[in-house]
């Protein structure tokens, strides 16, 4: 079954490595853009250039040695520092790892008991309070709520460092460990907390609607008749089922993060792969950009079956 | 409804009559008056370059809102065009059509939005079609769906008996049927647009200056932060207010009852 679903994943695959391929190809001057505006590069070795990088090759044979590349993990050089762009995208995962992994264990620990809580008292104040906050947070512009974070506070009332990941010479010279954790930290607050008010409104709706569904089931009707406790029925019974679908989209939503946190990590100036995009987007380049872009696809094509294995795992009525 | 539309119709009356309501044009530098803070003269205060941001805000309010609005329009109709065929035709199209979907719905929309923009620099119409293009597989999905739901129901079967073309069980039968889920799509459309432009102006990618839209106010405001804050305060409130009404709108469009 599994495998039926990866091999479905592979055409997939292939039609968003060709969309990324000809993105990069539209551009006036291709991936050698960034020399064209460049006065002392003269035509002659810009010519010269094409033809040793292959770029004078008809599309399709260039889009085979490109994606055969890819697939052996040779992703080209960057062209802002000429360092291999594996290597680049390698050294942000950790940073990129500890932002994303702390806001969703924060995002589902505002999500759960929220929408637990509004689908078992559905329509009263505290569900009403909840869904309007849900909505305001869906709605908010993740840049703009980090703004106002920073300057909340960091800038006004100074409490917390409104960008980086680590103090500068703090953790290196200082030797203290607790120290240098705690300003770790400290560091991670506020990026954190607006990856995690963003996912838990999405969730926190998923998750309320899915619950008040199957708080209707008949089995739920059963299970209460049967005298078990209304706790247990809540949470053995019906967040069981209600879990499922929800999952699907919290890992879909993971995958997203972790190039998603672009917005997140450059207003924060969070060093993970968020704000290497953006850094390859200022200087185009596109090696660096298109290995981004297709990892992140993948991860979602990946994390899509993911789901749903895990989906079937919780719900056993689920066939993969 | 009332009041989230109500809300809506208000700031796109504030940006159609932007000229009459601001007192200051929108891109004129007053080098006198940088940097002030909030009051009576200025409302939201000046830039760096002495610039109203008041009237920055209403006359990004027109950007922004036609930006969200058109590229919801495009999306719309893209989502009903393709959707349509592949819940009408079935078979293989229908296949090709929802692999393409799939495909569009695994790359991340932002950060192809901002390559994208980065290679095209686009103007404002252009932008409009491209974030119209990456947003039409929501509805997409929907319209396909209503369609073959629909396709099987005993009214469009006896219209079809009774000799209704193509066209016209799409026209008269399938599409008022799916009106509803339709507009619903389209209405987060609107919201995700609105977002998209002001994400990719943020990132200097987007509507460039030194035409104002609420994005491009916030990129400018974040290197005074620490000096100038009120730069950052009303260019998010209004893309927040737009997004919260029109979200609010769409869910309760999506809770009401089928007709």
């Amino acid at each position: 079954m599994l495998q039926r679903r990866a091999l479905q994943a592979l055409p997939l695959l292939l039609l968003i490595s060709l969309l990324v391929f000809v993105l990069i190809h539209a551009a006036p001057g291709g991936p050698l853009a960034v020399y064209l505006s460049n006065p002392n590069v003269r035509p002659e070795d810009i010519e010269r250039l094409r033809r040793a990088l292959g770029l004078d090759r008809p599309l399709s044979l260039q889009y085979w040695s490109w994606l055969a590349a890819f697939v052996r993990g040779d992703w080209g050089f960057s062209f802002s520092d000429g360092r291999p762009v594996a290597a680049r995208i390698v050294e942000r995962v950790p940073a990129t790892l500890e932002l994303v992994g702390t806001s969703i264990v924060l995002a589902i620990l505002l999500t759960v008991p929220a929408a637990i809580y509004s689908a078992v008292r559905r329509g009263r104040w505290f569900d009403r309070a909840a869904t309007a906050v849900a909505v305001a947070g869906i709605s908010l512009p993740a840049f703009w709520f980090g703004l106002l974070l920073q300057i909340v506070f960091a800038i006004a009332l100074g409490w917390l460092p409104s960008s980086g990941r680590t103090t500068p010479g703090w953790s290196a010279g200082s030797g203290e460990f607790d120290s240098a954790l705690l300003d770790h930290a400290q560091h991670l607050v506020l990026p954190a907390t607006v990856l995690a008010v963003i996912q838990a409104a999405a969730w926190s709706r998923y998750l309320r609607g899915s619950m008040i569904d199957a708080l209707a089931q008949p089995f739920v009707l059963a299970a209460r008749a049967r005298g078990i406790p209304a706790r247990t029925v809540v949470v053995r019974h019906a967040l069981r089922n209600a879990v499922g679908p929800v999952l699907a989209v919290v890992m879909l939503d993971a995958a997203l993060l972790a190039s998603g946190a672009v917005v997140t990590e450059s207003v924060f100036a969070w060093p993970g792969l968020g704000s290497l995009f953006t850094e390859a987007l200022a200087r185009r380049d596109y090696s660096v950009l298109m290995a981004l872009l297709m990892l992140t696809s993948i991860a979602i094509v990946v994390f899509n079956i993911v789901a749903d294995v895990v989906h079937a795992l919780v719900d056993p009525r689920i066939a993969v | 409804m009332r009041g989230p539309v109500l809300l809506l119709a208000c700031l796109v009356a504030a940006a159609v009559i932007a000229p009459a309501i601001a007192s200051y044009p929108p891109e004129r530098i007053d080098l006198s008056h940088r940097r002030e803070a909030p009051s009576a003269a200025h409302w939201f205060g000046t830039d760096d370059l002495g610039r109203d941001v008041f009237a920055r805000v209403l006359f990004g309010a027109r950007v922004s809102l036609a930006v969200g609005l058109l590229s919801a329009a495009v999306a719309g109709a893209s989502g009903i065009a393709i959707g349509g065929v592949a819940g009408y035709a079935g078979g293989a199209l229908d296949a090709v059509l929802m692999r393409a979907t799939d495909a569009m719905l695994a790359v991340p929309r932002l950060p192809l939005l901002m390559i994208a923009s980065a290679v095209l620099q686009p103007t404002v119409p252009l932008l409009v079609l491209m974030i119209g293009a990456a947003g039409w597989m929501e509805t997409a999905r929907v319209v396909r769906a209503e369609f073959l739901t629909l396709g099987g129901r005993g009214f469009v079967e006896s219209a079809r008996a009774a000799g209704a073309g193509h066209a016209r069980l799409i026209a008269a039968h399938l599409l008022p049927n799916a009106a509803q889920a339709v507009v619903v799509s389209v209405t987060l459309a609107v919201a995700r647009g609105i977002l998209l432009e002001s994400a990719l102006s943020f990132f200097g990618v987007g509507v460039r200056p030194p035409q104002a839209s609420w994005g491009n106010m916030l990129y400018q405001a974040q290197t005074t932060l620490a000096t100038e804050p009120w730069l950052a305060f009303a260019p998010g409130l209004f893309i927040l207010m737009t997004t919260l009404s029109v979200n609010l709108a769409g869910d309760r469009l999506a809770a009401r009852p089928n007709p």
